[in-house]
């Protein structure tokens, strides 16, 4: 391992959130605040609980792991695609470090960022709404969880993709729509059978569940399922990095 | 001595089928300076990129130090530098921590006093908190360097590093070779500029569509480069060059209207006032006379353009 390397890489991925700092940790912060005054005001006027947790903390859960999926993505596929778009990975693969060292820097840097901006998005509804949370260390082991192999999964898609519009093309097309059909505003109880049935083929749903257990101690599948799903995909991502980066797929010729 | 770079049975052929490299075998000799030089495509950046990671060989086995870039690859990237052909930099990063980065994904620890010195080297030491955006074409290239020299390579690669860049920074970057040579690194640069082969290398090679035509020390080169011609316009053709001038080695051209007359510069006597004699005492006259050298140039031209 090239301690030194992942260090250098994990500080550049991070000066770069900390360059753009404004947008970084505002955007989220307003976009967060929005959901509550549409979600929390205008839906949650009428149905007030949802198993006995207030609406507007309910929602807080699924905001978190909305942001957690899509700017671990977003971060993590940016910052390898990045260096490939501008030619600059020359430096990276000329280096002596091994495929496990530029995961970790790069992957490492995107869950920071994305576990900093959940983080910030429960600061901002904890003065909101009243909130509590039964499992903090469950939560915190979660979050983590989620952030790397969603960052990972990220990883994946910038190595992948040849062009912008397909960087952007899976977090627009998969991640979102999976995301808001995951359970983020509503407890998957509340759809029509046909519906039930087809969320649970819905991996997302699977981590909200699980996130929104750590806090109210209620989910709408079995924690045990979602760990085993994450780790699942966190494997399926981790053979298609080796597989990668073992192959040079795009990254030489 | 073992050599520092040994290159065997390199081919490359790209996925478009192109054939970048066939067979190439080639030993760097410890702390030499090797120009590599070649036509445009002719691959020379290939096997640079090859050598250094960047691009995996089709056949063949490359070992840097003894250690095989394979297998071994940590250990053999760690020993190398390399300054890429095109200017690849991280536009909104400041000088000062783009170079440390380097250093830092060569495995070293923080070595600032390293860094100031070799930004200063390379008179990037007021721009140390520039963005790179911000820097001139030749500056950038400066930068590239520095980061190539922060992780203190034994071996370095510069690839056309002087392509772009003003008389008085191709200067600075031959003195920088120099010395980089003098405290026992290694160099291996490509160049369209001859004269730059000339100044600077002590081996030459030449790669042609993937083949390496020649490899040769420079003395060598020089030595045929030394070489002059005396040619006389005569005012008749000869239909043969006369007995008595066999000694001289003179040789007939355009039909015996030119009588060709090839000497050694650096020799202490070039004969020329011999065969001038004799000349006269077979009676041959003539009309006018030049002199030509054939520069390092020349040999390079007829070397690429006996390839087309
Ligand atoms: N990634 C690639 N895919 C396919 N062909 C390539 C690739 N890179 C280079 N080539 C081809 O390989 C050949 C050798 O290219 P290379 O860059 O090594 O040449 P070069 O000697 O460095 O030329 P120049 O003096 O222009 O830099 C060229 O014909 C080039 O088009
Ligand atoms: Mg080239």
């Amino acid at each position: 391992m090239n301690l030194p390397a992942i260090q250098a890489i994990y500080k550049f991925e991070m000066n770069r959130f900390w360059r753009t700092a404004l947008q970084s940790i505002v955007a989220p912060v307003v976009s967060t605040s929005l959901y509550f005054v549409v979600f929390g005001a205008a839906v949650g006027k009428q149905s007030q609980m949802i198993d006995g947790v207030p609406y507007g903390a309910f929602i807080v859960p699924g905001l978190m792991m909305l942001s957690l999926l899509t700017q671990s993505i977003a971060n993590a596929s940016f910052g390898i695609y990045f260096p490939r778009f501008s030619g600059t990975i020359y430096e990276l693969l000329s280096a002596p470090v091994s495929p496990f060292d530029i995961v970790l820097g790069y992957v490492g840097a995107a869950a920071t960022k994305s576990i900093l901006i959940a983080l910030i998005i429960l600061g901002t509804a904890a003065f909101l709404v009243p909130l509590r949370i039964d499992h903090p260390i469950a939560m915190l082991f979660f979050l983590i969880l989620t952030a790397v192999t969603f960052s990972l999964f990220g990883f994946v898609i910038g190595l992948w993709a040849d062009g912008f519009e397909k960087l952007q093309l899976v977090p627009l097309l998969i991640v979102t729509p999976l995301t808001f059909l995951g359970g983020s505003f509503y407890s998957i109880d509340v759809l029509p059978t046909f519906w039930w049935v087809l969320s649970h083929a819905n991996p997302v749903v699977y981590l909200i569940s699980a996130f929104r257990w750590a806090f109210f101690s209620k989910g709408d599948v079995g924690v045990a399922i979602s760990m085993g799903m994450s780790a699942l995909f966190l494997a399926l991502c981790l053979a298609a990095v080796t597989w990668m980066f073992k192959t040079g797929y795009r990254l030489k010729s | 001595m073992q050599p520092i770079i040994t290159i065997s049975g390199l081919s490359k052929t790209y996925a478009s089928g192109l054939a970048a490299l066939k067979d190439v075998n080639l030993e760097i000799r410890r702390g030499e300076i090797f120009a590599l030089l070649g036509p445009n495509g002719a691959g020379k950046s290939t096997l640079i990129n090859i050598v250094c990671g960047i691009v995996t060989p089709s056949t063949g086995t490359i070992t840097v130090d003894g250690h095989d870039i394979a297998t071994d690859y940590r250990a053999a990237r760690s020993l190398i530098g390399l300054v890429p052909q095109e200017l690849t930099t991280d536009a909104f990063e400041k000088v000062f921590n783009t170079v440390s980065f380097s250093r830092g994904l060569f495995g070293l620890g923080k070595n600032p006093a390293h860094i100031e010195q070799v930004l200063k080297d390379l008179s990037l030491w007021e721009k140390r908190d520039s963005r790179i955006m911000q820097l001139s074409g030749g500056m950038k290239r400066r930068v590239l360097i520095a980061k190539a020299l922060s992780h203190e390579p034994k071996i370095l690669f510069l690839d056309e590093p002087t392509a772009g860049v003003d008389v008085e920074l191709r200067q600075d970057m031959w003195r920088m070779v120099r010395r980089l040579r003098d405290s026992g690194v290694t160099v291996i640069l490509t160049t369209h500029y001859i004269e730059e082969a000339e100044e600077m290398a002590d081996r030459v090679g030449v790669i042609r569509k993937g083949e390496l035509v020649l490899v040769e020390e420079k003395a060598e080169l020089m030595r045929k480069l030394g070489k002059k011609q005396l040619t006389l316009h005569l005012p008749e053709p000869l239909a043969a060059i006369p007995e008595d001038l066999a000694d001289h080695h003179l040789e007939l051209a355009k039909n015996g209207c030119e009588l060709i007359y090839t000497y050694d510069t650096r020799g202490g006597r070039t004969g020329i006032t011999g065969l001038l004699t004799d000349l006269a005492a077979a009676g041959i006259r003539f009309q006018d006379i030049d002199t030509s050298q054939s520069s390092l140039e020349d040999i390079f031209v007829d070397l690429v353009r006996d390839a087309a």
